[in-house]
Parts: structure tokens; sequence; C-alpha cells
């Protein structure tokens, strides 16, 4: 079954004519020419695909393109570009937050989500209560990227650019 | 993947009655399409029930929750009544998958997601759930995570969900409509079946039945705990979890609920146990008969017969951190 889908993705209307069975993850690479997105596992366990959905990230391997007109879509090519990078962009380029690369992208647009979501006041697995201001400890960003797999092991530079970008966030132009 | 029809569901009669000519409803998708990558669930339509006004959560005239079948397991997990009132579900929630998933994830798809058991997941293995008449590989094979109770020699798959092992505890009741239109309520408890002859079969919905929303009963004046044990620290299922609501006054237990995770085909719950604590004052003696009425009938398999003294421990662990007695 072929349909037409318009997709908003990173500000701009595309017009995806696509299979039903057409993951978003593939709409993106194949089909938009979108390749910044990362096809890793492509079952929802190594977080490589991740990609802002109306604010919340999710994995673009685990849901249909054809679910998605409508919403915004917001991919790495949306957060910056190599001149103008976005915090968390260059935060990882100063940290060695990668080896390969091939997380890189769904590790740093899961980040960016997470710095909403924290500010916001959600609460995570190892947060001691439920309520108030979240502090982004060590152990609540390792927690709260626990959806993206890093197989070169770059956790703790990883780590480290996320934390900086959480602190530098009033300093430093997003 | 198959070929399948895609529709979207405008009103909740498109979603039913698609789905009493065998589509298959899709919400978060995350474990449907996951399972139609792998060719596991080959549906030839699929009904889109996403735009339906099934996703918020208002208070329900006995000063319970009603929780519509689209919330997120985000957002139920941050509700600021579910934090405050019902502690133990914000737990599970936070506990099961990662924050992706977490934000696809729904209400109503989360009590329904299929066993991670990998010969289900396997379709060039024989799996009574997936292709019934076909044998059980698991009783001999890679059994480390699946049951050790309510299992029966057709399949010893076990549960995966979380946020349901909570629900039990807190006694959620399943909103459901039919196909005809009409609305019933199910206790989570009998939503679920065991696999007993029919292992493929796992739910007592009907074909064109739509879960609405989950019920959840006022607050019980309790402290609440989700204790989950695991393989990993973080993004795994449960070995053995235990969703509880203890209450001690003058000295004796007043309140318990208990529900199980990783030990069975569905969220476990076993009334005698609860009977057995109420009105006693908590002991380690007291806490080893509970384990003793949980683990009556266990068994294990090989890989997973760790889980027997392991639920032990978890128990008595939370039953002392519970009542505030040493072990």
């Amino acid at each position: 079954m072929t349909l037409k889908t318009p997709l908003h993705v990173n500000g701009e209307e595309r017009m995806l004519v696509a299979d039903s069975r057409t993951s978003l993850l593939d709409a993106l690479r194949h089909h938009l020419g979108l390749t910044g997105t990362k096809k890793g596992c492509d079952h929802g366990q190594c977080g490589a695909c991740t990609v802002i959905v109306n604010g919340r990230r999710i994995n673009s391997c685990l849901t249909l393109a054809c679910m998605h007109d409508g919403d915004e879509i917001t991919t790495i090519e949306g957060l910056g570009t190599p001149e103008a990078m976005s915090a968390l962009q260059s935060a990882f380029v100063r940290h060695d937050g990668f080896q390969c690369g091939y997380c890189t992208a769904g590790q740093i647009c899961s980040a960016t989500a997470m710095l909403e979501e924290a500010k916001a006041g959600w609460p995570s697995n190892v947060s001691e209560t439920l309520e108030g201001d979240v502090t982004l400890s060590d152990s609540e960003i390792s927690e709260r990227m626990s959806g993206n797999l890093c197989r070169c092991s770059a956790y703790p530079g990883i780590v480290n650019a996320i934390r900086e970008a959480a602190e530098g966030e009033h300093d430093e132009k997003l | 993947m198959k070929s399948f029809e895609y529709a979207r569901a405008e009103t909740r009669l498109d979603a039913t009655t698609d789905a009493r000519n065998g589509a298959a409803i899709i919400a978060g998708g995350t474990n449907l399409l996951d399972l139609m990558k792998l060719e596991v669930m080959t549906p030839q339509s699929i009904v889109d029930i996403n735009r339906l006004d099934l996703g918020t959560i208002d208070v329900t005239e006995e000063g319970g929750l009603r929780i519509g079948a689209l919330v997120t397991n985000s957002d139920l997990a941050g509700h600021s009544t579910v934090k405050r009132d019902y502690e133990v579900l914000s737990r599970a929630l936070l506990a099961g998958a990662s924050a992706q998933l977490r934000n696809k994830a729904t209400t109503g798809g989360n009590l329904l997601q299929r066993t991670r058991c990998g010969y289900f997941y396997d379709t060039a293995m024989p799996c009574n759930k997936r292709a019934p008449g076909t044998g059980c590989q698991a009783k001999e094979g890679f059994n480390r995570s699946l049951a050790v109770l309510g299992t029966s020699e057709h399949c010893i798959a076990s549960h995966p969900s979380d946020m349901a092992v909570a629900m039990m505890a807190l006694n959620a009741i399943v909103e459901v409509e039919g196909h005809d239109g009409t609305s019933r309520q199910i206790a989570l408890n009998d939503l679920y079946c065991l696999p007993g002859t029919t292992p493929d079969i796992e739910t007592t919905l009907q074909p064109g039945d739509l879960i609405t929303a989950v019920r959840l009963p006022k607050p019980v004046e309790a402290s609440q705990i989700y204790r989950k044990v695991r393989d990993r620290s973080s993004y795994a299922f449960a070995l053995v979890s235990i969703a509880a609501l203890v209450k001690v006054e003058d000295g004796k237990i007043s309140t318990a609920a208990l529900a199980f995770g990783g030990l069975a085909p569905k969220p476990w719950r076993n009334s005698e146990i609860e009977a057995e604590l109420m009105g006693k004052a908590p002991s380690n003696a007291l806490f080893d008969r509970a384990a003793d009425i949980l683990l009556t009938d266990a068994q294990g398999y090989g890989e997973n017969d760790f889980k027997i003294p392991l639920a032990r421990r978890t128990l008595k662990a939370v039953l002392s951190t519970l009542t505030e007695v040493s072990q």
C-alpha cells in the first residue's frame, strides 16, 4: 500500500510517497536524504535513530512515517551545522564524546530532548524523590541516556559533554 | 515486514470495527512494529488510534484516577497526582524501557505487550504461543528470563511489563469498549490468562475490543516501593520485581498489597500472601512464611532456577524496608 504523507522536518514541509511499511527512520534516510540519523539495531534497542518529534525524543525505527503527518520532526540536521553547532554538538567535539561517530547523531538528539525533560522536572529511575528540581549528576545523566548505546564506549566523554552543556546553558547561545 | 493496509481511526467505532475485522490496533507501536519486522506478527491491516481522544488523566468520582489508554508512559510517570499518590506506579514506569520508548509507549499498549521469550521472537524455532502445536523449546533451552510461576508444559513465557505489576498492586481496572459500542470494566487480574493448553490466548479481550482507559481506585495510605532486580542497572527487563504497598499501625501490618513481575506469564498477585501478613507484627519469620506462600508451586526450568531464591530474598528485603525490620 502506497501512502502520501506530508511531513514537517526541520521546519520544512516535505511530501513523502512511500509504502505503508516505511519507518520514520527509512523515510528520513532513504526518501528525504537526511542521512544524519543512523540505523543501528532497527529494533529500538540502541538509540542511534533517535529523533525529536513534537519535542519528545523517540526511536524513529519503531514508528511508521505515515503516522506522523502534522508532527514537528527534528533530526540532527535541524539542530546545527558544522559552522554553527548547537551547544551540545560543540560540547561533544570538545569532550571527545565519540570515537567512530555512528551513535553520535542519536546521542545528541537524545541529549537535546533530555535536557528539556530535566528542566521540566521529569524524574528518573535514580532520582531520590519524584518531586522538585532535577540536578543532572553523572548518575542522572547515565540513567537518562541509557537508551543510547555507544559501541566504542565513549561514555565518559558523552557524560562530560552533556554535563557541560547542561551547566553552560545560560551562558552559551544555543 | 509483510505488507499491510493502514487506516487511521477517526472514531472509536472505526477502531473497534477494523479490529473486529482482523486489524491490529497500533498506538505507540514500539512492540507491535518490532514484532512485525521479525514477522512474529503479520497483520494484514493495522488501525492507528493515535488521533482518538484517549490521552487524558482525570480524577474519578470515587477520588481515583482514570488514565486514558493513549497516555504515554512518560506522561503517566511524571503526572503530579501519580507521583504524589501512586508513587509505586511512577517508580515502575521509570524502571522500565528507555526514555525514547517511554515517550511512545502507551498505557493500553504496555498492558498488551508480548513476552520477550527468545523462542517466541525466533520464527525458526518452535513456540506454542506464536505457532500453536509446535512445542515449547524454552523449557529445556534458554530460559534465564522466563517464568517459574503459573507456567504449563506448553509455555513458560514471562510477562515483561513493569507498569502492569504496579497497577496490579493498585487494584487497577481496565476499561474496554467492544465493537458494539458498549463499555465494560475488567479487573486487571482478570485481563490476563495463564498459558494452560492455549498459550497463544493471552487475554480475555475479544476481537473488536479496544482498551480505552485504566482506572485506579482512590489512593491507599501506605508506604510504596517498586523493587526491580535485573542484569543491568538500567534498560533491562526484570528478573524479579515487586510492587508493594504496606502500612504498619500499632506494630502490626494493617495494609498489604503485593504484586510480582518477572516470575509469571502475567503480573502475579496472590491474596494468600497478603492474608498471611495482615494483622501480624512484622518479623523475618513472617516474611519467610510470606515467601513460602509465594513460592509453594514455583518450578524452575534450569537456567531460571535462581529466580526462586531471588524472589524470596527480594520479597524479604522489600517487606523489611517497608516495615523497618532489620534482616
